[in-house]
C-alpha cells in the first residue's frame, strides 16, 4: 500500500504522428483504418461532389455536361478514388459482417481474409479503372 | 462487489445500451446498402445502352403507378446517413477528447448527413 502510493502510475497515450508513421500494423490493421479513411471519404464528398454530380446527371439539361465533365481525365481520377473507397468499404465491410458473426476469427484466417479483401477491392478498382479509360 | 449469483448471464446489467443499439443499427444499415448496390449494379448491367432515360428510370422507376424507384433510393439513403452517423461519430469519439469540440464536430455531422438527405430526395423526386 505504501510502496504503490510513492510510484507515480504509467499512463499510456495516444502515440504521435512521427511514431504512428514508422510503427509497423499487420495486415488487417492497415484494413480496419483504410476503413475508416474511405467511410470518412465518402462522407466528406457525398454533398459537396457526389451529389451534385448526381444531381446533374439526372437533369434533362445537366446529363450532356456530366457526360462531358466525366470524360475529363482529372474527374476520371478522382472518380477512381471515389470508386476505390467505395469498394474498399464495401468488400472490408462484408468481411466485417463475417467477424461479428464468429467466422474466421483466429489470427490465420483473419490475416488472410484481410489478404483477399485488399487484392478483392484493388482487382475490382482496377476492373472500373479499365472500364473508365476506355481500354475495355 | 459482485455476488456468486450475479456472474455471468445473471450480472446486474446498467447502462443505456445504446451502443449495442448503434452497433446492430450499423451492421442492418450496411446489409441494406449492399442489397441496394447490389441491385443497382445489376440494373446498370441490364441495361441495354446507357441513355439519359435509361439512367433516370433507375432511381424513378413505377411499379403500378408506385414510385418504387424513390421509395427504395430514399429508404437506402436513410440507411446511409443513419451509417455514417454512427461511424462519424466513432471517429470523433476516437481522436477528439474535449467535449465542446467534439459535440461541435458531432451537430456539424448531423447537419451534414440531413443536408446531404434532403438534396438526395430533392434529386430523386423531382427528376
Amino acid at each position: 500500500m505504501s510502496n504503490s502510493a510513492k510510484k507515480p502510475r504509467r499512463q499510456f497515450r495516444n502515440i504521435n504522428v512521427v511514431q504512428l508513421l514508422k510503427y509497423r500494423l499487420p495486415l488487417a490493421g492497415r484494413l480496419s483504418i483504410m476503413h475508416r479513411v474511405s467511410g470518412a471519404l465518402m462522407f466528406l464528398l457525398l454533398p459537396v461532389l457526389i451529389l451534385p454530380l448526381f444531381a446533374m446527371s439526372m437533369s434533362p439539361t445537366g446529363f450532356d455536361a456530366f457526360v462531358a465533365v466525366a470524360s475529363m481525365p482529372i474527374v476520371k481520377i478522382v472518380f477512381l478514388v471515389v470508386i476505390w473507397a467505395f469498394l474498399h468499404h464495401f468488400c472490408a465491410g462484408i468481411r466485417y459482417l463475417m467477424l461479428d458473426t464468429h467466422r474466421g476469427l483466429d489470427k490465420y484466417s483473419a490475416q488472410k481474409s484481410a489478404g483477399v479483401v485488399f487484392g478483392a477491392s484493388l482487382g475490382l478498382t482496377f476492373v472500373f479503372a479499365l472500364k473508365l479509360f476506355g481500354v475495355w | 462487489m459482485a455476488t456468486p449469483e450475479r456472474i455471468g448471464a445473471k450480472r446486474l446489467v446498467v447502462g443505456a445500451h445504446y451502443g449495442v443499439g448503434d452497433f446492430l443499427i450499423q451492421r442492418i444499415t450496411a446489409i441494406i446498402l449492399a442489397v441496394y448496390t447490389v441491385v443497382l449494379l445489376v440494373g446498370v448491367l441490364l441495361m441495354p445502352a446507357m441513355t439519359y432515360d435509361a439512367w433516370v428510370s433507375l432511381f424513378t422507376f413505377g411499379v403500378g403507378g408506385l414510385p418504387l424507384g424513390q421509395v427504395l433510393g430514399t429508404l437506402a439513403f436513410l440507411s446511409l446517413s443513419w451509417h455514417a452517423w454512427i461511424g462519424i461519430r466513432d471517429i470523433w469519439m476516437d481522436y477528439v477528447k474535449p467535449v465542446g469540440i467534439r459535440l461541435g464536430l458531432q451537430v456539424l455531422t448531423i447537419l451534414w448527413l440531413l443536408g446531404s438527405f434532403i438534396y438526395f430526395t430533392v434529386i430523386i423526386w423531382g427528376a
